[in-house]
């Protein structure tokens, strides 16, 4: 409410900052948890207004915060799913407090904790400080570990614990990397808040002392590469996504992990003018491919239905981060376009498995059986989830990799075997895991469902029509990010 | 060039690299915590040598907030924490003090190898303490490593963060992140003590994480 009367005041980029700073204040204060939800769906739905007009004026600079065409495209998909969300994040609530797993008390906090979340996560997409940018990902991080924790159980606790340490780590080892980016470019920038700047940086870069540039990277790619769930730095992510509540794993595999990569690619970029430095895109690929593999593999060894989909959000990282590896003006696109997809796709299906699980009254995929029958709608939403995740036609999912395929056969056909080989194999688990799920004799409770379809529906919709048909505006600008990124 | 600023400065970051061996091989919690008391406190000295040593005033803030922050509020809140558990004694390793020792002596000179040969452009100075640095961040993580304790898991993260804390102010004139790290080790801290330690505390009448462990992924699996 305090945003709504303070939005005309400012401008967008005031905006997407701001409100969430406001919300968070406000809802530690709010008893109610009913009003709590309401307030939080007005402020994400505020903030991602602010986020989309940044569209129409995407220039901006300062030694502190930029914005231009890769990360206005982000902050608005960002602040989309945030916002979205934070609807379905409503309903989800409803239930876990009837059931009494969560009391008002805690709700307080988490929707205090998911605004801090939405306005780091925006901090470190605008940042053109690397040492703000880092901060934006730590504070992310941390509020994400206090509501994984949320539940209390002592599988929750130590999901928390393990995401604690590990994420952590990560970021101790980004932060040395920040210093050391830090420490090249004073020495042609100068001391001060412009050898901080990322754009100033990347235009000189060139000038750089590239062993230590090089030496850099490779302590922010080990610190933000655990963020991103890059495989063998993704121990805490199937534990953080099955244990808290279905919101934050949503969230966290949409929204924290693009994020996450958005700031190893920004890195990249300064590293792609200097070409001395270490071969980023090779290094790229590699961990790329290793992580679709391996988490293809894995997918078959799932019970839990948010640890499969968990797994599943590593694999399809790893198809993004394989992309930018690979570069050029395809590549770049389909690993664009999949970010996109992805970040849809996944929350939809965490919609669908949360509501799932609440009426299964289990997470568990043996128990949950012919869904199609008890609950036909969530039935259909969770299948047209799998079928766009798969990488089947005619969803967005399937383009972008159909992209990615393509272009790689053309370059590195043997690299497109092994991308091929472990999209097959993780389709056939997801297949094979999720066929009881949906059909046959129904199991467990055949309670009512309250939930809200419509952020379900409406990411598959969007989902759906990406790969039906993307308008000319919306290929122009991923065609203008894809160049910026080389 | 080697004035004796740079011998201090030189003493000072070596003492703390010393403190993090000498925090490997404790088998009691209680001097487990005396040990990360005095290294922050050879942090504190060792910014605040850099502030005379750099011209650089504002460093004596983070300098003075270690010493307080980290020196003596933290590990006196800690102690207490260990007395009223009772948990002064025990202390479980995962390797034996012997291996853990080589191992941290192969992540010094893993450290001086990544770090000295790199980047001729910074000064021999800088690239010392960068060395000392990643050396006390390396043995952090490999102190994280080597507990199963709960709050000794939490000592060897911040002797982790001491050593980020040392690179950032011998890198010259980095501007706000010092205050950033500042603010994020008091915050870190907080969480810490808050949430952890009495969440394991009422669930399991330890802070022994190995006691977590039971859980091992799969959810209904466990009856």
């Amino acid at each position: 409410m305090i945003g709504s009367v303070l939005t005309p005041l400012l401008t967008p980029l005031h905006g997407i900052l701001l409100i969430p700073a406001i919300a968070v204040v406000v809802l530690v204060f709010v008893p109610s948890y009913r009003i709590g939800a309401m307030l939080n769906m007005l402020a994400a739905g505020l903030t991602f207004m602010a986020g989309a007009s940044l569209l129409f004026d995407p220039r901006y600079r300062t030694d502190i915060l930029i914005v231009d065409d890769f990360n206005v495209y982000l902050v608005t998909l960002t602040t989309f799913v945030a916002f979205t969300t934070s609807i379905f994040s409503a309903s989800y609530i409803g239930h876990e407090i009837e059931i009494g797993r969560l009391t008002p008390t805690f709700l307080r906090f988490y929707h205090a904790l998911y605004q801090a979340m939405l306005g780091a996560m925006n901090v470190a997409l605008i940042a053109n400080n690397v040492g703000l940018l880092w901060v934006g990902v730590e504070v992310a991080t941390l509020s994400t570990v206090m509501m994984v924790g949320i539940y209390r159980t002592p599988e929750a606790v130590e999901a928390a614990w393990k995401y604690f340490i590990l994420g952590s780590v990560g970021i101790a080892l980004a932060f040395f990397g920040t210093i050391l980016v830090y420490l090249v470019a004073q020495d042609v920038l100068g001391e001060g808040l412009s050898a901080m700047a990322w754009d100033r940086m990347a235009q000189n870069a060139a000038k750089f002392d590239a062993k230590l540039l090089s030496l850099a990277f490779v302590f922010l790619l080990v610190g933000y590469g655990t963020k991103v769930g890059l495989a063998p730095f993704h121990a805490w992510l199937p534990d953080a996504h099955a244990e808290g509540p279905t919101p934050i794993s949503a969230v966290l595999s949409g929204l924290l992990l693009n994020v996450a990569l958005y700031a190893l690619l920004r890195f990249k970029m300064i590293l792609a003018a200097n070409p001395e430095t270490l071969n980023v895109g090779l290094v790229l690929i590699v961990l790329g491919l290793v992580s679709l593999v391996f988490a293809a593999f894995m997918l078959y060894r799932r019970r839990d239905i948010k640890r499969l989909f968990a797994y599943s959000s590593i694999e399809h990282m790893g198809i993004m981060t394989f992309a930018f590896g690979m570069g050029g003006p395809l590549a770049n696109f389909a690993g664009l376009l999949h970010m996109t997809m992805h970040s849809l796709t996944k929350s939809a299906i965490f919609f669908a498995v949360g509501h799932i699980a609440q009426v299964k009254g289990t997470q568990r995929i043996a128990d949950i059986r012919g869904l199609s029958v008890s609950h036909p709608v969530l039935a259909i939403g969770l299948a047209f989830g799998v079928i766009a995740i798969a990488g089947l036609p005619p969803f967005g999912v399937f383009t972008s990799e159909f992209m990615l395929v393509s272009s790689t056969f053309a370059r590195q056909p043997l690299l497109a075997v092994v991308l091929v080989f472990g999209l097959i194999v993780a389709f056939g688990a997801l297949v094979l895991r999720l066929q009881n799920v949906l059909f046959g004799e129904a199991s467990g409770p055949a309670g009512e469902v309250k939930a809200t379809y419509v952020p379900l529906f409406l990411h598959l919709a969007l989902v759906l029509l990406a790969g039906l048909w993307l308008p000319e505006p919306v290929v122009r600008w991923f065609r203008a990010v894809a160049a910026q990124l080389g | 060039m080697h004035t004796i600023g740079f011998d201090i400065a030189h003493l000072l970051a070596g003492s703390m690299l010393v403190l993090s061996f000498v925090l490997l091989y404790q088998d009691r919690i209680t001097a487990v915590l005396n040990v990360f008391a005095l290294q922050a406190i050879a942090l504190s000295l060792s910014v605040a040598w850099q502030a005379v040593f750099q011209d650089a005033p504002h460093l004596l803030v983070t300098a003075g907030v270690a010493f307080v922050v980290k020196g003596i509020i933290i590990p006196t809140a800690l102690h207490r924490i260990v007395r009223r558990l009772g948990i002064h004694r025990e202390i479980e390793q995962v390797l034996s003090a012997g291996p853990t020792m080589l191992t941290g002596l192969g992540l010094v000179a893993l450290s001086i190898l990544l770090v000295m040969p790199a980047g001729e452009s910074v000064s021999v100075l800088v690239r010392e303490d960068l060395a000392f640095a990643l050396a006390v961040i390396l043995l952090g993580l490999l102190m994280m490593i080597t507990r199963r304790n709960a709050v000794t898991q939490i000592v060897g993260f911040m002797s982790l963060e001491n050593g980020l804390v040392l690179a950032a102010t011998g890198a010259k004139g980095m501007p706000l992140v010092v205050e950033f790290s500042v603010a994020f080790s008091i915050l870190i801290a907080f969480i810490v003590f808050g949430v952890f330690v009495f969440r394991i505390r009422e669930r399991f009448d330890t802070v022994d994480v190995s006691a977590l462990d039971q859980f091992r992924g799969e959810r209904g699996d466990r009856a």
